[in-house]
């Protein structure tokens, strides 16, 4: 069973590998279909990996376990980058990852709860928090110490349930709730198309302990992680400014896509350019 | 309670009792009470609402269990999402407010956040149909056509006080989603005790040769007087109630069916969408070819006014239903 491990306690260069183990999947596995919510993907590939290598209190082998920590991706489109963790976690096997986005695969472009480790229907945008805070609740009435941990990104903000949630978090004073804003600055209709700044204002003025980071520099993402841990009756939001691709040249230099679909002969080039040097970070 | 609903002519301030029916004894808050019973011996019930508690009769629950009661204030998706997590932590959560805000506010959160992963979470919506003189803002008329198209979500309209009580404890037994609408403050009693409500299961409250009745919520009331004052004219008119409306008894709405000339359905919501289309799409996948006349609301807005007046003007009444039988010839 694994614990959320003590704070300090971070081995941050294996963090950072199991970060490129997980891009690794995910390139891998967007070409299969030749196409993917990739850049999403490789941009939050840092916080899964401190969530799930570090931060998060689940047993790979009992998910229903009541006083697990949970996590929700309310950003169903960034299930590749669950599924690589899930995989990793020993959740779901390394193997079915081929399967992203092809037919009757469990594996969806978008996330479903059918499929194992999923805690929420993520990809109608809005509803994640909301449930966190319904779940955050559930959890203190059991007594349980469990956390609740919301992976939500700009675009979403924009949806207004998110601030109704919100505000009902700051109101039952949930603590144990960590929002995990990914702000990657895309949107479906290209570059976030309605300006949501300043974006860490507006969690601290509805109640939320709020920081502000790189969420692609693991020490930092480690460090807010810990920081969000205290039980000061406050919820907590952590600004995350992501890179879109980030870690894999052409994706970061590409035009700011919500959805990128190549061929597979450049797909295969991405991931050997990557291989060489995700090999030599290593 | 108010007076006024049985006043035509005045109009109703907010919160004032929209009593669905006169010359009947009543029961207060039915919900609330059956739902407070339940609670204590039920630790996974919590209550929610969204700023209506005082208006949906869950305020006993909330005083008996304070701790397992959540105001969302003004939130009706939030209300949705919370309740869904609630439920994923194994509670059951009762959420209430108000038809028209459960239904063309909450939509994608009860389709998606609710009956998607089929979470075992209760809406109960008050101010349904023509309970209420506050006008298309408040008059939840099209929730039943609305709520039915979402799969796996269980449907009840109950007619009384005693199929509250009954519903509210049948529900919290049977995991699942469910939108259950409400009549709230003051509700009559039409079914003596010990009537049984099972989901799923329509009830034949009279037996009739000339023309059946098919009804829900608390047009079953109406029905049940105009059968007997039917009868005092000599016209023997049958009576189904069917408060459950998904799933659907299509097989006691056929067998009924059968036995009768003439169906008319009565209910309190549009025409279209409803009771009306059920009852519809049964004899036609059952193969009955019967004439059938729908009571019911307009495919339009109604405005504002007294519920008396409102219901009288609309056809949700008694008499209108004799009417529309007589005038069967």
């Amino acid at each position: 069973m694994l614990r959320n491990s003590p704070p300090g306690s971070a081995d941050i260069g294996a963090l950072e590998r199991k970060a490129i183990q997980l891009r690794h999947h995910m390139l891998t596995m967007a070409r299969g279909q030749g196409q993917g919510y990739i850049g999403q993907g490789l941009g939050i590939a840092d916080v899964l990996a401190a969530l799930y290598f570090h931060e998060l209190r689940y047993d790979p082998h009992n998910l229903a376990w009541a006083d697990r920590d949970r996590f929700l991706l309310s950003t169903g489109h960034y299930s590749i980058a669950l599924w690589a963790a899930l995989a990793e976690a020993g959740i779901i096997p390394v193997e079915e990852l081929a399967t992203y986005g092809a037919d009757n695969s469990r594996l969806e472009m978008s996330t479903l709860d059918t499929t194992p480790g999923v805690e929420v229907i993520g990809g109608s945008l809005g509803h994640g928090l909301g449930q966190g805070v319904g779940q955050a609740l559930g959890l203190r009435i059991d007594k349980s110490e469990a956390r609740v941990f919301v992976e939500l990104s700009d675009g979403e903000m924009q949806e207004g349930s998110t601030w109704e949630a919100a505000m009902s978090a700051s109101h039952f004073k949930l603590d144990g709730l960590v929002a995990l804003v990914d702000c990657n600055g895309i949107q479906a209709d290209g570059p976030v198309v309605l300006d949501m700044e300043p974006v860490a204002d507006k969690w601290r003025a509805f109640g939320w302990q709020t920081s502000e980071i790189d969420g692609n520099d693991m020490k930092a993402v480690v460090g807010a992680l810990a920081d969000a841990r205290e039980r000061n009756g406050k919820p907590k939001a952590i600004v995350l400014r992501t890179l879109p691709g980030k870690g894999v040249p052409r994706i970061e230099t590409s035009e700011k896509s919500h959805f990128f679909r190549i061929d597979v002969a450049q797909w295969d080039g991405i991931i050997a350019e990557f291989e060489k040097t995700a090999g030599a970070a290593q | 309670m108010s007076g006024a609903a049985t006043e035509a002519g005045r109009t109703l301030a907010m919160g004032q009792d929209e009593a669905v029916g006169g010359g009947r004894q009543s029961v207060e808050a039915p919900f609330g009470k059956a739902l407070a019973r339940l609670g204590q011996n039920r630790p996974d019930i919590v209550g929610l609402t969204a700023d209506l508690g005082k208006y949906t009769d869950i305020l006993p629950f909330r005083d008996a269990f304070p701790d397992r009661f959540f105001n969302v204030g003004m939130a009706e998706q939030n209300l949705v999402a919370v309740a869904a997590g609630l439920a994923r932590t194994g509670k059951v959560p009762f959420a209430t407010t108000y038809g028209v805000f459960a239904t063309r506010r909450a939509y994608d959160f009860v389709a998606i956040a609710l009956a998607h992963s089929n979470l075992n979470v209760k809406i109960v919506a008050g101010l349904p149909g023509l309970t209420t003189g506050y006008g298309g803002t408040h008059q939840a008329i099209e929730d039943l056509a609305l709520m039915r198209m979402i799969p796996g979500l269980t449907i009840i309209d109950p007619c009384d006080a005693t199929e509250i009580e009954a519903a509210t404890e049948a529900i919290a037994e049977r995991h699942g989603p469910v939108y259950m609408r409400l009549l709230r403050g003051n509700v009559p009693v039409v079914f003596e005790a010990g009537y049984r409500f099972e989901i799923g299961k329509a009830r034949q409250l009279r037996k009739g040769s000339d023309v059946g009745i098919i009804s829900t919520g608390f047009m079953t009331e109406r029905a049940l007087d105009a059968a007997d004052a039917l009868r005092k004219q000599g016209i023997s008119a049958g009576l189904l109630h069917v408060p459950t409306i998904k799933p659907f008894d299509a097989e006691a709405v056929a067998a009924f069916a059968a036995g009768v000339s003439h169906i008319v359905t009565a209910e309190n919501h549009v025409v279209v969408g409803g009771l009306a289309s059920l009852v519809v799409e049964t004899l036609f996948d059952a193969d009955i070819a019967k004439k059938v006349t729908r009571i019911g609301l307009p495919d339009r807005y109604i405005e504002c006014g007294a519920v008396p007046t409102l219901q009288a003007k609309y056809g949700l009444t008694s008499e209108a239903v004799v009417a529309a039988i007589i005038a069967l010839g």
